[in-house]
């Protein structure tokens, strides 16, 4: 095969091929194993080289034998916090360097199930705590446009896979915008469908009210392709909601919402990338009107509250006992628990344990968590407001474009939280969100995000396929022409 | 009361409810398995699974609630408590917080100055944690995840028992209503019950002294003997100007004395909050009916029915009716009697000296309430004696099953014939003439005497009424 494949350049590219016979299953998971060997950008911690080939033969029979169907043969990576058997689950972190689940997540057997070959679990913050893929214990992901520059996180290695043309798609998990940022720094779709559209079963929890796994791939097209096999009612997970399959919507003139709260904290080139694209949603026919997100400002701080309260209890199961990295020749209990959580986590996980646990002890609950659950419910309540006179939300996806890897030196960890300040308020709504290519800045994508109300996926990926009919942001690769990388500042 | 102070208990008792599966996941329940055998996924807390609530349990807790006549929330909520332990894999156990499944409602028990009613405070879902094994393995500690996960129905009372007698009737009557509602299947020493003591004291009037809380006692003579020991330990402490701190403490019934607890579950601050994997629970008004419909005659109602309908003094219809099995037994038997009043004194009677002897239980009865029922007709048409019955009673113990044959082929019949009576009777006074002088004389007790002798030579199956009157006359009869 050509150095440049080109049924890998998409899910709707590879179907195609593989549905017209041009290309067999086994020789496109090859090629993805080549290119990914080739590939120093760290974006994945295990590649399952034996695994995906078989899987890609047994596609191969089973088109030969039926004809392709569902996602047959089609390469995809997972993020490494879906558990996957036989293969590492490491979630990013030390603490699970040596862990291998017994058992499929929901959404990597449903995906199995639809014929998709495995090639590899990705890169991500540490139990996917981050915006910038610095906290994996695997170290880095380069940015494929400028591989100083952070892939964003915590889905990094997934985005940064998928932009450098190492597999057409990955999955990726979105807590407070874990989909949407890297996304949109390694300029590609991710979408972040609604609380309960997607089963949680087997994916780690960081925050369980939160926590949403979703597709990431080039074009909103291929985002549903995937979603469709990854959506659904599963049993296994009490916040799963049964609901019909993800359909496309009626074409219609739309009311889009941009709210003022949004847009004031956007500087620089990206607010001019962003108005324009917003212009071209103008000019497709679609209404842009002014709407309020007053309590918008108070959502980081909700959600650090939040996430970090049900964090300090998710990863309370990794105490050394029963699987999971455990400290060497502890003297006591004691000692065992908080040498192998001292050696297993890193820095930003356990400042998110502690800050969770302070936030829950007596004293503070009201406070802290009790508060921010409050504004939760306010910030729900603005969308809810807003969805009454506009169909959608556009908004920016992050404050600024990939920035430099920090390289171990300190920042303000509150700085790095800040990234979150456009997705997270969808986060604690519970509502679905996307991100699109919509320019670039200096060299560095830029993303847009759409926001809908609760299981508004088809209006979402509606308007994003209209978006990348007109556009073609989605389609450029960091390959050809990349341009010099140019510094900037935040 | 206890040397002028005044003793205020109140207890929390762990009921482990009767469902295939555990509370939050599909592993088996059952007890005795190898160790780890019934641990799934989910108990083993491995990274990605999620909590799924058994709804049985649900259905179970809302029967509990509506039996006590307490108040079952529309609405009910988990939460997640949080403490370090090996048997405990998710390093937090799921129970509900702020939101339990029942509030209030009462549980009635037998005290000293009559039925008294125990109030509840709450009852609420949690889930079991599994067990650490000390002993089996040297340098090791063992962990046994079979019993994580199990579905526990905690009721906590309010601090109203005053002695541990009574709090022994509220244990026990707790125990009674858990077998009657078929929520637990109430084996102590399984530890499907396990009861925590809060246990103060004061000087009358005074307000509540400080507490401390006896954990996991797991019969009722070791809950009563520990909130002894602690009654009296706390006293002695302040007779002697100490003062009682409030802490956990262990009973240890080798040495009969509680000593403070180290270790499990000792964290100051569980840091509750509501568990984000799993939504509100809604009882609905359906649910509350279904559970009403389901309810059987609880031991109140059946005390009641025994002394009103059937004329029982109040501690027999109190015996009969605290154990579910013993209820069904007396029933059935005084069914098949006929007769209420006899059926109740032969369950609390020869039935329960049977049993006792045999360290048995109700359910092992080998006697069936038809054959007893049978006996106990029996001795009503004078067919056999009282004695007889007796001994014909221990014969069925041992396995023979037929009255009437046993009656006719142990010669048990009961000698009506007034003609051989009265020769009977003739003989008695001719073979005692000094007692029968006596009787006349105006000893008339001598009469018991004379029944004796003719029951004695008719080698008991003289028809002792009969006989009764047949001596009267003729003692009589002969003075003339």
């Amino acid at each position: 095969m050509n150095a440049r494949c080109e049924p890998l350049s998409t899910v709707g590219a590879a179907v195609e091929a593989l549905r017209s016979k041009a290309v067999g299953a086994e020789e496109l998971a090859r090629e993805c194993l080549r290119r990914i060997r080739a590939d120093d950008g760290n974006s994945f911690v295990a590649v399952c080289e034996e695994q995906a080939l078989a899987a890609a033969r047994q596609a191969d029979s089973s088109i030969a034998a039926e004809g392709f169907r569902d996602l047959r043969g089609v390469p995809l990576a997972h993020k490494d916090v879906f558990c996957t058997e036989g293969v590492a689950t490491t979630c990013g972190s030390r603490m699970l360097g040596e862990f291998v689940s017994p058992y499929d997540a929901a959404v990597v057997e449903r995906l199995k199930a639809a014929g998709a070959v495995m090639l590899g679990k990705t890169n991500m913050d540490e139990f996917a705590m981050g915006s910038s893929n610095e906290t994996s214990w695997f170290g880095p992901v380069a940015n494929p446009w400028d591989p100083s520059r952070v892939p964003g996180g915590s889905s990094g290695g997934s985005a940064a896979a998928v932009a450098a043309g190492l597999v057409p798609a990955a999955t990726g998990t979105d807590t407070g915008g874990s989909i949407r940022q890297p996304a949109a720094f390694c300029g590609i779709s991710g979408l972040k469908p609604t609380y309960g559209r997607v089963s949680r079963y087997g994916m780690v929890a960081f925050a369980s009210s939160l926590d949403q796994g979703g597709p990431m791939a080039r074009s909103a097209a291929d985002l549903r392709l995937l979603l469709r096999f990854m959506e659904g009612h599963d049993a296994r997970d009490s916040t799963s909601v049964a609901m019909p399959p993800t359909e496309r919507g009626a074409r219609r003139r739309l009311r889009i919402g941009l709210a003022a709260e949004y847009w004031r904290a956007l500087g620089g080139g990206l607010a001019g990338v962003l108005r324009e694209a917003a212009k071209t949603f103008e000019g497709g026919g679609h209404e842009l009107r002014d709407v309020s997100l007053a309590h918008t400002d108070y959502a980081v701080p909700a959600y650090y509250v939040v996430a970090s309260a049900e964090a300090s209890t998710n990863l309370s199961r990794y105490d050394g006992v029963r699987y999971g990295h455990r400290a060497a020749d502890a003297g006591s209990l004691d000692e065992l628990y908080s040498r192998s959580r001292s050696e297993g986590f890193g820095a930003e996980v356990k400042r998110r344990i502690l800050t969770g646990a302070y936030t829950l002890s007596v004293g503070y609950y009201d406070a802290y968590y009790r508060k921010a659950q409050r504004v939760r419910r306010l910030v729900r309540q603005d969308f809810l407001d807003a969805f009454e006179e506009v169909d959608l939300i556009l908004a920016p996806t992050t404050p600024t474009t990939a920035f430099p890897r920090a390289d171990g030196q300190a920042e303000d960890p509150t700085a790095m939280y800040r990234q979150d300040v456009f997705t997270v308020p969808a986060s604690l709504a519970g509502l679905p969100a996307l991100s699109i290519p919509c320019g670039f800045d200096a060299g560095l994508p830029a993303g847009l995000q759409l926001i809908a109300p609760h299981f508004g996926e088809g209006l979402l990926l509606d308007v994003a396929e209209a978006y990348q009919q007109e556009t073609d942001w989605h389609l450029r690769s960091p390959g050809e022409g990349r341009r010099p990388p140019e510094r900037e500042q935040l | 009361m206890s040397r002028g102070w005044e003793t205020v208990i109140g207890l929390e008792v762990h009921v482990q409810l009767r469902t295939r599966s555990k509370l939050f996941s599909a592993a088996a329940t059952a007890f005795g398995a190898e160790p780890n055998a019934q641990a799934c996924a989910v108990d083993l807390a491995l990274p990605g699974v999620l909590p799924v609530l058994n709804g049985e349990a649900v259905r179970q807790a809302v029967l509990f609630g509506v039996a006590v006549g307490g108040t079952v929330a529309e609405r009910c909520r988990f939460d997640r408590k949080s403490y370090y332990y090996p048997d405990l894999p998710k390093g937090y156990q799921i129970s509900q917080f702020e939101e339990p499944v029942v509030r209030g409602g009462s549980i009635a028990i037998d005290a000293e100055d009559g039925v008294r009613r125990i109030e509840l405070t709450r009852a609420h879902l949690e889930e079991d944690a599994g067990k650490s094994l000390h002993e089996d393995y040297p340098d090791f500690t063992a962990i046994d995840l079979n019993r994580a996960g199990t579905p526990l129905l905690e009721v906590v009372s309010e601090p109203q028992l005053r002695r541990p007698e009574e709090a022994v009737a509220y244990f026990r009557a707790l125990r009674a209503l858990a077998l009657y509602l078929g929520i637990c299947d109430g084996n102590l020493n399984e530890g499907s019950m396990r009861c925590d003591a809060n246990v103060s004291v004061r000087r009358p009037g005074a307000p509540l002294g400080e507490r401390t809380e006896i954990k996991n006692l797991n019969s009722f003579r070791f809950l009563e003997r520990a909130v002894r020991f602690e009654i009296e330990r706390q006293i002695d402490i302040l007779e002697s100007g100490g003062e009682v701190l409030r802490e956990t403490l262990l009973y240890d019934a080798e040495r009969d004395e509680t000593r403070p607890m180290r270790g499990k579950e000792l964290s100051n601050d569980y840091r509750y909050f509501p568990d984000p994997d799993l939504l509100p629970v809604a009882v609905d008004a359906a649910m509350i009916d279904a559970a009403k419909a389901a309810l059987p005659e609880l031991p109140d109602a059946k005390r009641r029915r025994y002394r009103e309908q059937f004329g029982l003094a109040g501690s027999e219809a109190s015996q009969l009716a605290t154990d579910p099995q013993t209820a069904r037994y007396f029933e059935a038997l005084a069914a098949a009697s006929g007769d209420p009043k006899t059926a109740a004194h032969w369950v609390i009677g020869d039935v329960a000296a049977a049993l006792h002897r045999e360290d048995a239980d109700m359910a092992d009865v080998p006697v069936s309430p038809a054959q007893l029922g049978l006996l106990l007709r029996r001795v009503a048409d004078q067919t056999i004696s009282r004695t007889a019955a007796k001994s014909l009673f221990e014969l069925l113990w041992q396995g023979e099953d037929d009255v009437d044959a046993l009656i006719e082929s142990r010669g048990l019949k009961q000698v009506s014939d007034s003609g051989e009576l009265a020769r009977l009777v003739q003989d008695a006074l001719a073979a005692n003439p000094a007692q029968a002088a006596e009787y006349r004389a105006g000893k008339t007790k001598l009469l018991g005497f004379f029944v004796g002798q003719v029951m004695k030579a008719s080698g008991g199956k003289a028809n002792p009424k009969q006989v009764n009157e047949l001596a009267r006359a003729a003692l009589a009869g002969e003075q003339d």
